[in-house]
Parts: C-alpha cells; structure tokens; sequence
C-alpha cells in the first residue's frame, strides 16, 4: 500500500458544487502535482489533505493510520501557503522555530531548515524585508523544520516574479529531493506541474480526470478536457475532423507540433499569421473557411499568404 | 462552513443579558397606563421631546458646517503651520464630556474669562451675558461634535482618487460643478456616517445640556429630573421614549445613506495639496488656522489655569490673584478627594478588560467559527451604542434593584458592580467593533499556518491570533477606557458614594464652588485621557 492515501474523498458545497469522490495513491518521497482550472477542486482537495476542510465522505491515510478526522495540528503535514502566511510579529528565526518543540536543539534546527533553503543566517531578519522569493524559501523552511511527514504547498510559485519563478522552482525541487518528503502541490500552469511533479494528477470540475507522469499526460491524455488544458492543441470537429481522417461524430485532437507542412498529399490551407518566436515559428492555417489550426514549425517555412498542405503525424480520437 | 456551538450560544445568551435584557425589562415596566397617560398629557415631555430632536438636528448641521469646511481646507490645500494645526484638531476628544462642559462654564460662562475680560474693559455693573439654554448646548456641541465630520471627510477625502476629479476636469466640469457632482457624491458613505454618530451622540448628550441646561429640558435631563422627583415609571415611559427616538433616528439616518457605498473601481492616488499661492487667500487661511487652534485649545488652557487657583481666592478680579498647585495638593493628600480617582480608575480598568474579552469572544465566533447566532452575536455587540447612555442607565438601575434569580436578576444597585457592569455594557461596541475589524482583516492562512505547524486553538490565539490583533485591540481598549474613565451620563443615576467617579466629584466641587479643585480633576482626567488615546492610536 502506498505511503499516502486519498480514499474516494468528497466534500458538498452546494446542490452544484462539490468536490471528489476523488481518490489517489501518493509514493513515499513522491512529488505529486494537483492541476487544474480556477474551480477545479485542486485547492480543496489541498486543504482537505491538510485537515483545513472537513470532506463529507471519504478518507485520509498516512502509513495505514486514518487521519480524516484527525486537527490539522495533529497531523504533522507542513504546508506552504499561497501567500506564505509569514508571521508578520516574529522574525525570521521565530517564524522557523514556531512549529518546533522547546529544547535545546532548537537553535540549531532553525539554523539546520534555513540552511537547506539557502538563507543561513537570517535567523534576526524581520519577514517584511525580505524579497517575495526569500519569503518563499522561509516558508518553505518553517513547513520543513518540524521534520513533517508529509509536505503540502498551495501554488508555491504563483506570488513570484515571472522572472523569478523558474531558478525558484529549480532550488524546490532540489530541497524537497534533498530531503526526500512526500510532496503535493497545487498550480494552475502545466509546466510547473510537468517540471516539478514526478505525477500531474489533471482536475476538472472537482473530478480526477487523469493521473499519470507527464509524459502519458501529454501523451495519451484520457480526455478532451486533459488534451487541451494540457499543452497547446487543436480540437477539430466537423469537415476539419473528416479532413485529417477522423469519422463523423468524433473529434479530433492534434498537437501543432505534430502538424507538418508536407510536399505529397494532405489537407491543403493559406497561412493566415505567423507569430515568430525566435527558435521556431507558429502559423495559423485556415483549412476550411473559418476554422484554422495552429502549426509549430521551422522559423522560415512558410509566409503569409502561403497555399501549404499539412499532414498530422500523430492525433488522438475523443468522442465529439 | 457554519458549526454548531454550545460556546457560541452562551455567548448569545451572555451578551443578550448585559445589552437587551434590560432594556426589554424597562419596556415592559413602562406599561403602566398612569404613567403612560401622565407623559401623554404633560407639556413639558412633549417639550423635551421636541427639544432633544431639534438640537440633535442643529448639532449635525453645526458640526458639518464647521467639520467639512475644515477637512477640505486641510486635506487639500497647503499653507503654513497646516501640519502642526492638522494635530491640534482633534483636541476636543481629548475632553470627556462633562469636563468640556465645565471648562466651557470658566471660559464662556457669565463668570467666566471672557466675560470677566469684557465687563473690566468695559465696566459692565453685570455679566455681559448668561451662558443658558439651547444656544449654550449648542456651542458645546459644535465644539465637541465637529471633529467627527472633520475626521470622516477627511479619510474620505484621502480615499478619492485623483482621476476622478482630473476625468471631470476633462471632462469640462468647473471646479464648483466637479465639487457638487463628483467629489461629494463620492464622500457620501463619510458624510452619511458622521451624520449618524454625530445626531446620535447629541441625541444622548447630557452633560451639556445637564450644566447648561436651565429650565430648558432634553430627554436625557428629563428622565433623569423625573427620576429625581421619585416618579419612576415616568421615568421608565421617557426611556421608552428616548430609545425609540434613538431607534427612528437611527433607522431613518441609515435609508438615507442609500444603497451600497460608492466603491472606486481603480486604487487611485489621492488628490495633491493644492499650495495656496495667492497672497490674501494663504493670509487669510494661515489666520483662519490659529484663530481656529486658539479656539481649540482655549478650553484646555482655562481648565488648566483655573486648577491653578486656590479656594476663595479669585472673587471679582479680572484675572486670578493668585495661582499655586494647592488643588493638585489637596487632590492627591485628602482620602475624600483621592477615593474617586481611584475608583474611576479601578472600574475603567475591570469593564475595559471585561469589554475587551467579550469582544475577543465575539470576534472568533462571528469570524472565524463563523457560528450559526454569529448575526445576532454581531447585532448584540453594536445594539448599546445605538441607544443613549441615560437610557442604559435607567434600563440597569431597573433591573437590578430586585432580587430575582431565576429572572437572572440581582440586586446590584447600591453595589460597587453597577458601575463597571454600565461601564462595560455601554463600551462594548467600541471594543466590539475595533476587535471584529481587526479579526476581519486578519488573514485566516495565519491561524492555519499555525495548526499546520502543530498549534493547538489556545496556542494559535495566544501565539499568532492575539499578537496580530493588538493595534485593534489597543485602539478599541484606549477608546473603552477614556469613555468609562470620564464616564458622567451613567453614573449620575447609578453611582453610590463609596464608589463615586470623578465625575460625580467634579460635580460636587462645583456645588461647593471648589472650582479649583473641579478644574484638577478635569485636568487629570484629560491628561490620562490624552496619553491613553496617543498609546491606543500607537501602530
């Protein structure tokens, strides 16, 4: 059995509102991404692991132990708030210390969870200095320092500089792989989910609609929903499906990077934009009149104002 | 998610004691048909009544007309000494009530400074004027009330976004037509809510209008003389009466603020002082403004000299003979004269503290437990400032003067709780309010931080909850304090001699014609008042 598990949790806001039954299976030393929409039930499901909201049905597990009704303050989860949620009264230090059993080591530990996020020595600063991304590495270390089982972060990199958030995300993943600790974080951008999750469990409308590595998420996803949230697609239906062989009734989803400007035979277009961004170049085919779908191809293979034939060297099939 | 609570209904049931209880029990005794009929038929209640109202009307238009004025002068243009008068401004809060009223009675009064001043230069045979009647209740008034629209204009002023007036300018709007079509539509919410404080403050003054008076009768100084004359349930029909009043007023005053307040859509930038640059507009405005700060601080200064003047030492002389710290002296080394002060102090500190707990309690039902009586809990703490003091006073001295235990009702007149338990019911919607805001702002990811970190529901308020609260929790505690400290509308029905404030004794001092010593009490009691406002206000 796995290390952490979501039994078929389900919390009611409303007649149209609810959450779940969602159930997941969490590895020891994994690091599982919860993506989603706005609404999508990921930050629930977040605060329900952490014991924040009571699901109405459902359960929670850690090594076997059922921690459903367990406080919050009981289950030994750290977790990192979108906001941080810094002690603006305590200092650096004192924010560390907070969740640390009085004694004589406390000094140290502090001094050891500051150190793993790279800010030895702030133990004095006040948290209204430092920098959105210091802030950040402190909650990170005060959610570490009480040696937690489990580690939750609520859209850890959304408060950053865009600039800024991917040399953060790189010092997380290496922290959190330094220490080894379960980990579940919600975001709403995939490239944070693909980059710092070892699995993208996909929400929608408080349901799991896929769970799986990036790559089969990419790759095979289970649905129309999952295959255009994640990553760039084109979904064709109609005459466009029945162009690129799909039958009717069916839709059909295809990546711009899988459309390809071929010379032999194909579904003929005009280029109608080209939006160039340095390494490659994104076209807008019209193929039927109105309906374009998006190539990703050389830089320089077509202009607008170009008659091109494209083929799909790759396309997955959803019921219309 | 809303959670049923056992703590949550005590609390209801606590606070529905202490603010609604007791005036449900005065309303219930006021239905004696002799004395509903005496106040019916007698001129002078319709009178009072009548009276009450329109000074209350007249303070509000008074304290507008020299508050707005006066918030736009300061908020929007710069001359000299503008920051220095800006902090002056707010001096008359520093004066509780009564004490404002006798320090306006040694200025203003027939034997007062000014008139003292005018008959020397004059060789009046007699006192130039009489400081009675409705005309003297409003010039207290005025003074004191003003500052509430001066602050409310003034915040709301410094919330207009410049873009709006600039989009009007742009728009081909003057500066008249920019003023009376956007600014003060946008000042709306402001205005409305030092209407409202400043009619319901009047509406419940008794002081003033206690000193001043004469034969001239408010409802608080009517229900107050009725009670006096030994006619009780008269006095209880008054009540009624007035908290019916207040109750309109209230009701009327908040359909007038119309709906929702006008919300800005961008966070603009206030407007930039405007430096007045023509030379007779900055003349006039730097004299306007030290004419007005020496009309602030004049009631000040005089209390201050005359707690400088011995007993039976100034008869008929313009100015003082002679001045000493003989008051102070006499305040500090006789029992009779300490007593009050440390009675006030003592009972300002327990209801303070009494207040401030339950409106902690309140705070986390209402906000963070969210509790199903969470409105009524809210509704509760707000309902006491929306009735006036007297009305309090007699509701109590009702209740309280039996023996009924199991009607939750005790004989505490005559006590030394009485006093703390009017103190702290009347202030419970000033700490209630400061606490509530306070929580409201508080960002609920702070408390689960804490239960993440293994904080159990003490430690999180301990640690986190009750650091975080303490400017809210300060100002409302300083504001509670002052209120009880200077305290006269209450005790003047409820005190017992034992437990005498320093108001009652401010009032005997005068009847004594010890005015020396009536003058010191009131300087103590504005100087704590001034250092426990500026600790309160501290951020």
């Amino acid at each position: 059995m796995s290390f952490l598990s979501v039994d078929n949790l389900q919390v009611r806001f409303s007649d149209t509102v609810t959450v779940g039954p969602v159930s997941l299976d969490i590895e020891r030393g994994e690091i599982l991404a919860l993506l989603g929409p706005s609404g999508s039930g990921k930050t629930t499901l977040l605060r329900m692991l952490a014991g924040f909201e009571t699901p109405d049905s459902g359960r929670v597990l850690v090594e076997h132990e059922d921690v459903t009704a367990m406080a919050p303050a009981k289950r030994r989860f750290g977790m990192v708030f979108q906001h941080y949620a810094l002690f603006p009264h305590l200092n650096v230090g004192e924010n560390v210390a907070f969740g640390l059993a009085k004694g004589s080591d406390r000094a140290a530990q502090v001094a050891d969870a500051l150190g793993l996020v790279d800010l030895a020595g702030f133990e004095k600063r006040k948290v209204q200095e430092l920098s959105g991304g210091q802030q950040q590495r402190v909650a990170v270390a005060r959610a570490l320092a009480p040696h937690p089982r489990v580690l939750l972060l609520d859209e850890p990199l959304s408060n950053l500089d865009p600039s800024l958030r991917e040399r953060t995300r790189r010092e997380l993943r290496e922290v959190i792989g330094r220490v080894g600790i379960t980990t579940v974080f919600v975001t709403h951008e995939q490239e944070e989910a693909f980059d710092l999750g070892d699995r993208v469990a996909v929400l929608n409308g408080g349901r799991l609609e896929q769970i799986g590595t990036a790559d089969q998420v990419y790759d095979t996803p289970s649905s129309l929903f999952v295959a255009t949230f994640v990553g760039r697609a084109n979904v064709l239906k109609g005459s466009a499906a029945l162009a690129f062989g799909g039958e009717p009734g069916q839709a059909l989803v295809i990546r711009p990077e899988h459309l390809r400007i071929v010379k032999g035979p194909g579904v003929a277009g005009v280029v109608k934009e080209r939006r160039f961004t340095g390494a490659s170049a994104f076209l807008h085919v019209e193929i039927v009149s109105g309906v374009r779908v998006e190539v990703l191809s050389e830089p320089r293979a077509a202009a607008v104002g170009d008659q091109v034939t494209l083929a799909a060297v790759r396309k997955a099939v959803f019921p219309a | 998610m809303r959670k049923r609570s056992s703590s949550g209904l005590l609390l209801t049931l606590l606070l529905a004691w202490l603010v609604l209880y007791p005036v449900l029990i005065v309303a219930v005794d006021a239905g004696h048909a002799s004395a509903i009929h005496a106040f019916v038929s007698r001129g002078t209640e319709w009178s009072a009544l009548w009276a009450s109202c329109w000074i209350s009307v007249a303070s509000v238009l008074l304290a507008a007309a020299i508050g707005i004025p006066l918030a736009f002068l300061f908020e929007w243009f710069e001359f000299p000494g503008r920051k220095l008068l800006g902090s002056l401004i707010a001096l008359p809060a520093v004066l509780p009530p009564l004490v404002g009223v006798i320090a306006f009675l040694f200025l203003y009064g027939e034997s007062g400074f000014v008139a003292r001043g005018l008959q020397y230069v004059f060789r009046f045979q007699q006192a130039p004027w009489q400081l009675q009647g409705p005309g003297a209740i409003l010039l207290v008034h005025a003074y004191s009330m003003y500052v509430y629209f001066y602050l409310f204009t003034r915040a709301g002023l410094a919330k207009v976004d410049a873009a709006m007036i600039e989009a009007a300018h742009a728009l081909g709007a003057g500066r008249w037509r920019t003023l009376f079509r956007v600014t003060l539509p946008l000042l709306r919410p402001s205005l409305a809510g030092a209407t409202l404080l400043t009619f319901m403050t009047a509406l419940g003054s008794f002081s003033a209008p206690y000193v001043f008076g004469g034969g001239f009768r408010v409802m608080p100084t009517q229900i107050v003389a009725s009670r006096l004359n030994g006619e009780d349930s008269l006095a209880m029909v008054e009540t009624v009466a007035l908290a019916l009043m207040a109750l309109i007023g209230l009701v009327l005053l908040r359909r007038s603020e119309g709906d929702v307040g006008v919300v800005s859509l961008g966070k603009g930038a206030a407007p930039q002082r405007r430096v007045i640059r023509t030379p007779m507009a900055r003349v006039t405005a730097t004299v306007a403004g030290w004419v007005l700060a020496v009309v602030l601080l004049l009631p000040h200064l005089t209390l201050i000299l005359v707690s400088l003047v011995p007993y039976a030492t100034w008869t008929t002389e313009a100015f003082p003979p002679v001045l000493n710290l003989d008051n102070y002296r006499r305040l500090l080394e006789e029992p009779a004269r300490l007593a009050p002060l440390v009675n006030s102090l003592w009972m300002a500190v327990v209801s303070t503290a009494g207040a401030v707990v339950l409106a902690l309690a309140a705070g986390w039902m209402v906000v963070r437990r969210r509790a199903r009586l969470s409105r009524i809990i809210e509704a509760l703490v707000a309902l006491p400032w929306a009735l006036p003091g007297t009305v309090f006073a007699i509701a109590l001295a009702t209740t309280f003067s039996v023996m009924k235990p199991f009607e939750a009702r005790w004989v505490l007149i005559g006590t030394a709780a009485i006093l703390p338990l009017a103190y702290l019911v009347r202030n419970i919607p000033v700490t209630g309010r400061a606490i509530l805001a306070g929580y409201r702002q508080l960002d609920p990811a702070f408390d689960e931080a804490a239960a993440s970190l293994g904080a159990g529901r003490w430690q999180t308020f301990r640690r986190v909850s009750l650091p975080l609260l303490s400017p809210a929790l300060m100002a409302g505690a300083s504001l509670a304090f002052v209120a009880a400290l200077g305290d006269f509308v209450t005790s003047v029905v409820l005190y017992t001699y034992d437990t005498r404030p320093i108001s009652m004794e401010i009032l005997s001092s005068l009847r004594l014609n010890e005015i020396g010593v009536a003058a010191a009490f009131g300087v103590v009691l504005m100087i704590v008042s001034a250092v426990v406002l500026a600790i309160g206000a501290r951020r």
